[in-house]
């Protein structure tokens, strides 16, 4: 890819008591690229999706976002650098307006920094926002109580919520799941268009059929390792990820 | 020499006022201010007992230790259990409730009650003698401290490890839904938690009021001295408690031997100071990463 | 007319929603909704100095100071979920800085005001910083032990006047000045809080109270955030302190007292914590009450704790959210 290498994860390590969560990942992330991270449930998706975004702290390796090392920071320093995730649990800042949810990350010194010649107060950015990421302006929706909104809307809050970052790369954690095909087909414009607009997309899913419509890569992570890298129909050729599916016995 | 015995005993002193707040936070995650103040109305329940009604010193400390457990237990039902889940208003009902009978014990001229201010009042020691170890003099009230104390805090450790009960509280303790999920009932656990609290608090003034004076006072340094052990160890580990109580008993002692007992408060808060910025969860704090904070 | 041929109509909640946009202006009705409460609290408290005698006078400084404290306390609370139980450290920090720099230094007391105001809201947010990364109730059990604390580090060093204090402080040139400094002072913070919490920046502290992981994952420090506020109660508090140092003359351990941290508390729950303007009325409330208890001494602690306790069991919403949950359920007859 020639791409700018926005991420270089080196001999990841992180043991939670007595359990391996992550042992030994590495990868590169290139900018414009969109890369599944796939694997059986428990296999440390989120834990790596955790470790990147600094809530967890690695006990060996290293993380160099765009060259700069990041493991080791709080988790508001590496949003502020760009690489923002979302969360696989919805919570939303749920007694306020939709739109005021996105005030939070506009008051971020990153949008702060960027923002200072722009124009418009914070309240109407955050409604265009909304707009863009496919809330209705008419039915009032980006003023509901965020607690109050069905989940489909809340994911796309949650996209908001990073979008807001203005960031350089974007951790989805899960963001497909709960959510119909329709609603999932919906939403993969949107993950289009972040693309274009330069965004590196890193998608943890499980809904592969969806998720291969626009990862290039997938990265298979079992028991903490990965074991394989790759396009995706390559990946999913491999015995060694069927295996990590299926179980010894499977065949498909 | 000397200092290391005397600081023995003041370690063990140390644990047997924290012990009794760090079992009630850890079971049911309700810091309970009112705990020096049971540990003041504990001593003056048995002066009343032994001097206003004549008892026998024994059953003067059964029976203030058995009414303490009561109080416990009277706190939880009637305060406290209408306010869990809500962090704000549990840390300010037991606030109150410190004030309510620290303040109420200073009360004069309420229907012929007393009140107790002025330093006239003291606790007997259980023997009062003096015993030399290892070329130091030491008084049996402070050797019953050690040994007592040690005694009380196996119990502690028998029952929470080995009796149905206890091991309740250790589940409760360790994971509230998770305990709740199998049947045990989070109230009764934390009522009982309270009793145990509230008697280890009484346990603790018996054997340790002797040595003194009896003033309210002592319900705020008790309080103090117990929250510095339990910031000092972190909330929630025995172990830390333990190792806090020992370094911040040396501590106290060695200060009060260099500079005088007045610097005691500065040494306990320069203590937390220090743990807060270098290592926020404590010297045993549970590594809780994810949520070292709110 | 027999009460089926009346209806029951709710006529109160229109007027709140239609007086939210603009078209309010050009109302009678909707301007006084609007202006009425607040009209009267300004004004109430503008003219009481002038009809008190002065011993009330003197009580309704206090009550002023308590109120104050009292908005902190909410504010603290309510807002950014930190519970301080020791808010007679700021009073005792204003009131020995602004008496210290007053009495060694001769600083006039409009120079030694503000600076012990500053000075000690610095120190006391200092002192407090090291909890601020933690879970709230290291919050609680710190800010409790550093009043006394302090006591003991003022007697164990001797200094500042030590046990006895210091008196011949300069005193506030006029009577005048006196209330109306406070109230003032009052104003300012209660009408400033309620801006705050409704800016950006109470928005924030929202998010962090609902979900701080996320307010972490927009790039926001959340300690950072918890320091301003603190900072911004402990200057209220110092500000009492050291208004309070002047009001008297004199400054003491006594500053340091329980009263100081019990007081606001018991005004915030009786109020109605969470409206900022509950505490400031239970303030005014409670503390003519307890100057009536004067020759009850520590009973009136006591007194403010069973209050607290009742009203934090039995009706914890408060007087002031209570009012206006019957307000909004009144209704009326009209005929059908």
């Amino acid at each position: 890819m020639a791409g700018e290498l926005m991420l270089a994860v080196e001999g990841l390590w992180k043991v939670f008591g007595g359990i391996l969560a992550i042992s030994g990942v590495s990868f590169n992330l290139h900018r414009g690229e969109v890369v599944g991270i796939i694997g059986p449930n428990g296999a440390g998706k989120t834990t790596l999706v955790n470790l990147l975004s600094g809530f967890v702290k690695p006990d060996k390796g290293s993380i160099r976002f765009r060259g700069e090392r990041v493991d080791g920071l709080p988790p508001h320093k590496i949003a502020s650098r760009g690489l923002v995730r979302t969360f696989q649990i919805m919570r939303p800042f749920h007694s306020m307006p939709a739109y005021k949810n996105l005030i939070v990350p506009l008051n971020s010194p990153r949008v702060r920094k960027t923002r200072a010649g722009a124009l418009g107060d914070l309240d109407s950015v955050a409604i265009d926002i909304l707009e863009e990421i496919g809330f209705e302006r008419d039915a009032r929706v980006p003023y509901k109580t965020a607690g109050s909104l069905p989940l489909g809307y809340l994911k796309r809050l949650e996209l908001a919520r990073c979008l807001a970052m203005q960031p350089e790369v974007v951790l989805c954690d899960e963001v497909f799941s709960g959510m119909s095909m329709s609603e999932i087909a919906s939403m993969i414009p949107l993950l289009e268009k972040m693309q274009m607009n330069g965004i590196t997309l890193m998608m943890v899913e499980h809904r592969l059929r969806e998720l291969f419509k626009l990862a290039d890569r997938v990265m298979v992570i079992n028991f903490g390792e990965k074991i394989a890298d790759g396009p995706p129909a390559q990946v999913m050729a491999d015995p060694a990820v069927k295996k990590a599916y299926m179980g010894a016995e499977g065949q498909q | 020499m000397e200092i290391i015995i005397y600081g023995a005993v003041n370690s063990m002193v140390f644990m047997l006022v924290a012990s009794g707040f760090a079992l009630v936070y850890g079971v049911s995650r309700i810091p309970n201010f009112a705990h020096g103040a049971i540990y003041v109305l504990v001593g003056f329940l048995a002066w009343s007992f032994l001097n206003d009604l004549k008892l026998p010193y024994a059953l003067a400390i059964l029976l203030s230790l058995l009414v303490s457990a009561l109080l416990g237990v009277l706190i939880y039902r009637f305060v406290l259990m209408r306010l869990r889940g809500m962090p704000t208003s549990e840390i300010i009902a037991s606030f109150a409730v410190s004030l309510v009978i620290l303040e109420g014990l200073r009360l004069q001229g309420i229907a012929g009650f007393k009140g107790f201010i002025g330093p006239f009042y003291s606790l007997p020691p259980f023997l009062d003698a003096k015993v030399k170890i290892a070329g130091v003099f030491l008084d049996w009230q402070r050797l019953f401290i050690l040994g007592l104390g040690s005694l009380v805090l196996l119990a502690i450790y028998l029952f929470t490890h080995y009796s149905k009960a206890g091991l309740k509280l250790r589940a409760i303790a360790q994971d509230e839904q998770a305990a709740m999920m199998l049947g045990i009932n989070s109230d009764r656990a934390a009522m009982m938690s309270l009793a145990l609290g509230s008697a280890l608090a009484g346990t603790a003034a018996i054997l340790i009021l002797p040595l003194g004076n009896l003033a309210v006072e002592q319900g705020y340094h008790v309080l103090i001295r117990a929250l510095a052990v339990c910031i000092v160890g972190g909330l929630g580990s025995w172990a830390g408690t333990i190792i806090a109580s020992l370094v911040l008993g040396y501590s106290v002692i060695l200060s009060t031997k260099l500079f005088g007992g007045v610097w005691e408060s500065v040494v306990l808060v320069g203590t937390i100071i220090v743990i807060l910025l270098l290592k926020p969860s404590g010297l045993m704090g549970k590594q809780k990463e994810l949520e070292e904070r709110v | 007319m027999t009460a089926s041929e009346q209806r029951k109509k709710r006529i109160e909640r229109s007027i709140t929603v239609r007086s939210r946009s603009l078209y309010a202006l050009s109302s009678w009705r909707e301007m006084t909704f609007l202006l009425l409460p607040r009209a009267a609290l300004v004004a109430s408290l503008c003219i009481l100095p002038l009809v008190l005698g002065m011993y009330w006078q003197r009580v309704f400084c206090a009550a002023a100071i308590y109120a104050m404290l009292a908005l902190a306390f909410d504010f603290l609370a309510q807002f950014v979920g930190l519970v301080c139980l020791g808010l007679s450290m700021f009073i005792g920090l204003g009131g020995y800085i602004s008496g210290g720099l007053n009495h060694y230094w001769g600083w006039p007391i409009w120079l030694s005001i503000p600076a012990a105001s500053l000075a000690g809201a610095v120190l006391g947010t200092l002192a407090l910083v090291p909890c601020l990364r933690l879970r709230g109730v290291y919050f609680a059990i710190i800010s409790f032990m550093l009043p006394l604390f302090l006591v003991s580090l003022i007697i164990a060093t001797s200094i500042l006047g030590s046990t006895e204090g210091i008196s011949s402080l300069d005193n506030l040139p006029n009577i005048w000045i006196e209330q109306y400094l406070i109230i003032g002072a009052l104003l300012l913070v209660l009408f400033g809080f309620r801006r705050l919490v409704t800016e950006d920046f109470g928005v924030i502290l929202q998010g962090i109270k609902d979900n701080d992981q996320a307010v972490k994952a927009s790039g926001i420090d959340i300690t950072a955030y918890r320091i301003k506020a603190v900072f911004l109660a402990a200057c209220i508090g110092s500000f009492c302190g050291a208004y309070l140092s002047h009001l008297y003359g004199w400054l003491g351990l006594s500053m340091f007292a329980m009263d100081f941290s019990i007081l606001p508390i018991a005004a915030t729950v009786m109020g109605g914590m969470g409206t900022l303007a509950g505490p400031v009325i239970g303030a005014f409330i409670l503390t003519p009450l307890s100057e009536g208890l004067r020759g009850f001494g520590q009973l009136r602690v006591v007194l403010y704790s069973l209050l607290l306790l009742g009203f934090i069991l039995y009706k914890p919403e408060g007087i002031l959210n209570y009012l206006e949950r019957k307000y909004f359920q009144f209704e009326r007859w009209e005929k059908v």
